[in-house]
């Protein structure tokens, strides 16, 4: 048998970058080989009790204090009022339009992702030129920095008084730019790893069969690769649907026109409509967690056959 | 194939052909369509990647630049972007290793531990990839405010969280929580607990197995985690901007304060900043890529 | 379809994978390329295939020059050492494959992919996917996928390497009846000697990128042409620069008149190895060295050998090749 593939994005590529693991949450060690204890996760080797219990319990508070704290006051703020409250937040014109426009130039983002990601792994991982080593360090680049800097950057080439004359500056473009910038690592750095473990002999034997370039890539190679295109696209879509610091400097926030949602949970805040804030907040952690495991539950469904 | 004539050959989907023979016209027709199917895919990817990335920061090199290394030099020089550079240098060597120590413990809870609730482990480190900077600022508030869960109590004591380094603490850390522990769980897999068990039995105790067995065989995945929490740290934007109320040379962060230079229309001085925190994730990025190799090659140990 | 590699040559790098190999493959012949790793006759396979091209020489099939002519139209079926299964697809779209890339009308796949899974044993697993199988029923379905667009020519690539001796033997059994069945041109490659000489009708045996002998079975064990081929095709004994055949020492027993004339040589024995069906001894000759002789179990009780036994042994004439 071919060796047993990396599943989604495990190890970090050979190349050189990090593959975006996908979620924590739901993975079974099973799906993954290793050596762990008689169960496959643990075996409770945590000895030294009285240690243990002392590291946990501070290792408690942490995230208490940290993470699960806030989220509680979250849900709680944002249904302090009942439902109507609830309602009238999340429905009010200027929340809907926000909402709307980040969940359709999301979707847009991470459908441009999918293809450009994927034709960039490929190219990354079965091309050779001089210079691949940098361009394949320089993918992570929109991760290493800072959003609010992406902007920055962005604007210097494609806002006013930039040489190419396009002035994105105020438009949804403008957006769809930013976003297109932050989420471009999670597609690439995905499926990068996949392709390098794919078994070159079945491509190899489809050609024997009589099938030509784009046919094996159609019928060979992309199915083997949607698992990981899927896994990365969902990190890009929750990426792309809180996404802040990009886009809150390029697209001017205009209400109704460029406004997303979370720069309209930022507005919110800044006037004081705390509750109203967290119940748009609400929605769309919401859907970003449906999105995120629905995506990778359809990606671990689809490679059940293949790892 | 033969495992030698595999190793010597490697993986190649397209048949490369290098024929000396000259005389093979439709021959080298054929290979003049594969080459041009390969050169028109590369100009696309990397025409792609300039456009959306090589242009832009070199743009931003340029423009920064333009008029010389002095207009630069006083803009990073301004007492409110020094202290924006200490502060946020502050915030990152307090949260990297808080994170890195409770990534640390995370890690060894879910692949060591036996315990229920292990998924909720793995929701709070998949949460802050699905949250909104803007959301997790807001939820801190909601809790560490002044009519936030502990607002009054906080007051009472006189501890300000929001508004004040330790809030900004809070997000900073938040938002950066899981790399560590994600970057750490899959090489304690793979370590898996058979040298941990030859420690026991020959008389370690918990700290002493950690510390000389399972330290050494994870640091290059911790380090990477380390590398990754800290450009994290550095670049968060969102949560910190809620969280600090955004006072000039109090609670302005590197990021926090590019935006304020923009709005107030000092392009150099956002530019400058800029370029810094650019500097800084290009030296992230060269962590990176070290680092992935090293990492892979313990795993595959 | 006949089958002629001329003067192939390919290299990869520094390393030279083929050095100047010609080879005929006779219409419909059933032939091995036998040799160790590294020896070139994976790369000569996929040369033939078209999944390489070679740096220097013409490969031709059915008279036709198919030097540059890329794998998908040749009109070869493949079969891989470790099978290269489409993970993501059924068995029956597997073996379906080849007519379904030339679009075939869906009743004829059916029929065709239905015949082949008869054939191989495999009807009832269609809907099945490749993680679902074993071993030897993978390199089934192999082989039903390579031979369902009617190929000339049926090339293998270690197909039996990754399976257990048992399932091995089977499939030796079953690839050799379905030759006679089917008589296309079959090429397989192979390392081990004891799987070419019972299945293939001619021999090429190849060594670091060379071709060191081509025969039939019996005439590369009977007659070969140098040392490699002789060590490699069948157990040697090594004395100096000759060469004997274990089961060529004749062991004669204990008796003086047995020396009388003066072809015997005294020989103790060091060892006597019962291996069921036949039986090792392992002989110190006068001299000194160290030789192994192969006798039957009737021989073996016959003598009444044991270890410490001096006994007489005539030994073959020695092979030396210059």
């Amino acid at each position: 048998m071919s060796p047993e593939p990396a599943s989604q994005a495990l190890a970090p590529s050979a190349i050189g970058g990090q593959g975006r693991r996908g979620l924590s949450f739901g993975r079974r060690a099973r799906d993954r080989p290793g050596r762990g204890g008689p169960d496959g996760i643990g075996d409770g080797r945590l000895r030294g009790r009285a240690g243990t219990a002392l590291g946990a319990g501070l290792l408690g508070v942490y995230l208490s204090v940290l993470v699960l704290l806030p989220i509680a006051a979250l849900l709680d703020s944002a249904t302090k009022g009942g439902t109507s409250a609830f309602w009238h937040a999340v429905s009010s014109p200027e929340a809907v339009a926000a909402l709307k426009l980040t969940l359709i130039v999301s979707a847009i983002v991470v459908a441009i992702n999918a293809v450009f990601g994927t034709l960039i792994a490929w190219v990354l991982v079965r091309d050779e030129f001089p210079g691949k080593s940098v361009v394949n360090a320089l993918i992570d680049l929109p991760f290493a920095l800072p959003t609010v800097v992406a902007g920055v950057v962005l604007l210097a080439l494609y806002g006013k008084g930039g040489p190419t004359g396009i002035d994105i500056t105020f438009t949804r473009a403008a957006v769809g730019l930013a976003l297109l910038f932050v989420t471009l690592p999670f597609v690439v750095r995905s499926v990068q790893p996949v392709l390098l473990e794919l078994d070159g002999s079945m491509e190899e034997a489809a050609s024997s069969l009589g099938a030509g370039g784009l046919t094996v890539f159609r019928r060979i190679v992309l199915p083997n690769l949607t698992p990981a295109i899927l896994s990365g696209a969902a990190l890009s879509f929750a990426r792309a649907l809180g996404e802040f610091g990009s886009v809150v400097l390029i697209s001017g926030n205009l209400p109704f026109k460029t406004e997303v949602g979370s720069v309209y949970i930022f507005n919110q805040v800044e006037n004081d409509n705390v509750s109203a804030a967290a119940s748009v907040s609400v929605v769309l952690l919401v859907f970003a967690l449906i999105v995120l495991g629905g995506m990778t539950w359809l990606s671990r469904r689809g490679s059940r056959h293949v790892l | 194939m033969s495992s030698s004539e595999t190793a010597v050959i490697g993986r190649s989907a397209v048949p490369r052909a290098r024929s000396t023979d000259p005389g093979r016209a439709r021959g080298h027709e054929r290979e003049a369509g594969k080459t041009a199917r390969r050169l028109g895919l590369r100009f696309l990817a990397l025409g792609y990647l300039l456009a959306l990335l090589g242009a832009p920061v070199a743009m931003i090199f340029y423009r920064t630049f333009e008029h010389g290394l002095a207009p630069v030099w006083n803009a990073v020089t301004q007492p409110n972007a020094m202290h924006a550079f200490w502060l946020s240098v502050e915030l990152v060597a307090i949260v990297v290793p808080l994170n890195t120590i409770f990534g640390i413990g995370i890690a060894l809870l879910i692949e060591r531990g036996r315990f229920r609730g292990k998924w909720l482990l793995g929701l709070i480190l998949d949460l802050p990839f699905a949250i909104s900077p803007v959301v997790v600022g807001l939820s801190l508030v909601l809790v560490y405010g002044r009519a936030g869960w502990f607002g009054d109590w906080l007051s009472a004591h006189g501890i300000q969280v929001i508004f004040s380094i330790p809030g900004m603490v809070l997000a900073t850390a938040f938002v950066s929580l899981p790399f560590v522990a994600r970057e750490t769980v899959p090489v304690l897999h793979e370590l898996g607990t058979d040298a941990e068990q030859a420690a026991a039995t020959l008389g370690a105790n918990a700290w002493q197995t950690f510390r000389k067995v399972t330290l050494p065989a994870i640091r290059w995945g911790v380090v990477y985690g380390v590398v990754l929490t800290t450009a994290r740290a550095l670049g968060e934007f969102g949560a910190v901007s809620i969280v600090s109320g955004r006072l000039e040379g109090q609670t302005q962060t590197l990021p926090l304060y590019v935006q304020d230079r923009f709005e107030n229309f000092d392009t150099t001085g956002a530019y400058a900043a800029a370029v810094v925190l650019a500097l800084l994730a290009f030296a992230t990025l060269l962590g990176m890529n070290l680092l992935a190799k090293r990492t892979r090659r313990d795993e595959v140990v | 379809m006949a089958i002629e590699v001329h003067n192939v040559s390919k290299r990869f790098g520094e390393f030279v994978a083929l050095d100047d190999v010609s080879v005929t493959v006779r219409d419909g012949a059933l032939m091995a390329l036998l040799g160790p790793s590294g020896g070139g006759k994976s790369t000569l396979l996929r040369i033939i295939a078209g999944l390489e091209t070679p740096d220097e020489g013409s490969v031709s099939i059915g008279g036709q020059d198919v030097t540059h002519a890329p794998a998908r139209t040749r009109g070869v079926g493949f079969v891989f050492q470790h099978y290269a299964p489409f993970k993501h697809m059924t068995v029956y779209d597997n073996v379906a494959f080849g007519l379904t890339v030339r679009r075939a009308p869906k009743d004829e796949v059916k029929e065709r992919v239905e015949e082949l899974l008869g054939l191989v044993r495999l009807d009832g697993l269609a809907k099945r996917y490749p993680s679902q199988l074993s071993g030897g029923q993978l390199q089934r379905m192999a082989l039903a996928r390579a031979l369902a667009p009617r190929p000339e020519v049926l090339l293998l690539d270690e197909p039996f390497g990754a399976l257990d001796v048992q399932v091995r033997g089977e499939l030796r059994e079953w690839l050799r009846r379905l030759h006679e069945e089917i008589h296309v041109t079959t090429i397989f490659v192979t390392h081990d000697q004891e799987e070419a000489m019972d299945v293939a009708g001619q021999i090429v045996v190849m060594n670091g990128g060379r071709v060191e002998q081509t025969g039939t079975p019996h005439e590369l064990y009977e007659h070969p042409s140098n040392e490699f081929v002789m060590s490699f095709v069948g157990p040697v004994n090594r004395l100096g620069d000759a060469l004997l055949r274990p089961h060529d020492i004749h062991i004669l027993g204990s008796g003086q008149d047995l020396y009388s004339d003066g072809s015997a040589v005294e020989a103790l024995v060091r060892r006597v190895v019962h291996l069921g069906f036949e039986v090792r001894v392992e002989l110190t000759l006068p001299d000194g060295r160290d030789v192994w002789a192969q006798v039957t179990r009737e021989t073996a009780s016959e003598l009444e050998l044991a270890e410490g036994q001096i006994l007489a042994a005539r030994l073959p004439p020695p092979r030396i090749f210059a």
